[in-house]
């Protein structure tokens, strides 16, 4: 009988184990969780730093600056970046936050928009994903979004690549256990776009998708393609309330 | 122009010890590292950081080869007189850049 309660205790704490989640943040070092915590220290604050000279200046002297229609990024762009990606009327499709800026810069100051992942881009997506540092991640409750996300949960649970491998095989089944070295986490993306001491730089999650995509010898997604982001979409759900750290720094 | 934050006290009280904090953008790339070609990415480091209060020398630095990029560097001083902190990074191919900071003690 009594044996039977430990194992009943035991199932239990491994299920609430596995519900509750962790940002990455939580199993860094504490030197590297110092250096998100000030500001000073961060790294991507010189990303974010660029990013708000970049939104008041006017890419030509025919078209308005970010601020000259948003005005000032911490009133206008606060709790905007949680709700991404979001549905686009134009595009007919769910956008991210870099796809958002691009938009927008296209269409409203007629400029080129910048390549994905560029450093323009980056410091752009930092100074409005840092206006909703510390806001629970929400994601719209669209119904337009509800075919995208499942889609997005489907490449989460697909297998890929060389390796057979999917997301949630390392990142819900596997996560807290080590991969070499390194600890698995649970994968949540609650802090892009961030500085990443291996890249030595700012990176978005794109590029970090793309990262384990090669990892596991499969085909990377491309920038702005429809799987990346549904999968972007189904990974917003999966992170819903948890605060948003951007700009972060990962190991 | 590189990045760079610089985090000092705006005001000090006299005989004070400040932190004085900065980082600055630069990739620091050692020379030992072949890039996406295969060919050897031409040796880009910060060699010297240096710090004047007023003029003085307060604290210098030599950066090698295995610092990180982005380096953050932070350090001590004692606040005499109100004046400025001067922060110049100096390094390969003229690489050369100063931020003045001015501090008010009283």
């Amino acid at each position: 009988m009594r044996r039977a309660l430990w194992l009943i205790l035991l199932l239990a704490m491994a299920a609430s184990a596995q519900q509750a989640r962790r940002s990455g943040f939580d199993d860094m070092s504490p030197s590297t969780q110092a250096m998100q915590r000030d500001d000073a220290q961060n790294p991507a604050m010189l990303w974010a730093q660029d990013g708000a000279a970049l939104w008041a200046r006017a890419p030509s002297p025919s078209a308005q600056a970010c601020a000259g229609c948003h005005g000032d990024a911490s009133v206008s762009m606060r709790g905007v970046a949680t709700r991404y990606p979001a549905y686009d009327e134009a595009l007919a499709r769910p956008v991210d936050l870099a796809m958002r800026i691009n938009r927008c810069r296209e269409t409203r100051q007629g400029a080129t928009p910048f390549a994905p992942d560029s450093q323009e881009l980056l410091a752009l997506e930092s100074h409005v994903a840092l206006q909703s540092r510390g806001l629970p991640i929400e994601p719209p409750a669209d119904v337009r979004l509800l075919p995208w996300r499942e889609r997005g949960e489907g490449l989460y649970r697909a297998r890929i690549g060389q390796l057979n491998l999917s997301c949630a095989q390392c990142h819900d089944e596997r996560a807290g256990l080590r991969l070499g070295g390194g600890l698995i986490p649970q994968g949540h993306a609650n802090g892009y776009p961030l500085y990443r001491l291996e890249w030595q730089g700012v990176g978005s999650l794109l590029r970090r998708i793309r990262n384990c995509m090669t990892g596991v010898r499969a085909q990377p997604l491309a920038a702005e393609s429809p799987e990346f982001t549904a999968l972007a979409l189904y990974l917003a759900w999966r992170d819903r309330g948890m605060p948003m750290e951007s700009p972060a720094v990962r190991p | 122009m590189a990045r760079t934050l610089i985090t000092v006290p705006s005001t000090a009280k006299r005989g004070e010890v400040i932190e004085l904090r900065t980082l600055i953008a630069h990739p620091m790339e050692t020379g030992f590292r072949p890039g996406a070609d295969g060919l050897l990415l031409p040796r880009n480091l910060i060699t010297r950081f240096s710090c004047r209060y007023n003029g003085e020398l307060v604290f210098s630095a030599d950066l090698h080869a295995a610092m990180a990029a982005n380096p953050y560097i932070a350090f001590f001083t004692t606040a005499t007189e109100s004046g400025t902190l001067s922060f110049s990074w100096e390094g390969d191919h003229g690489f050369a850049q100063t931020e003045t900071v001015s501090l008010s003690v009283t």
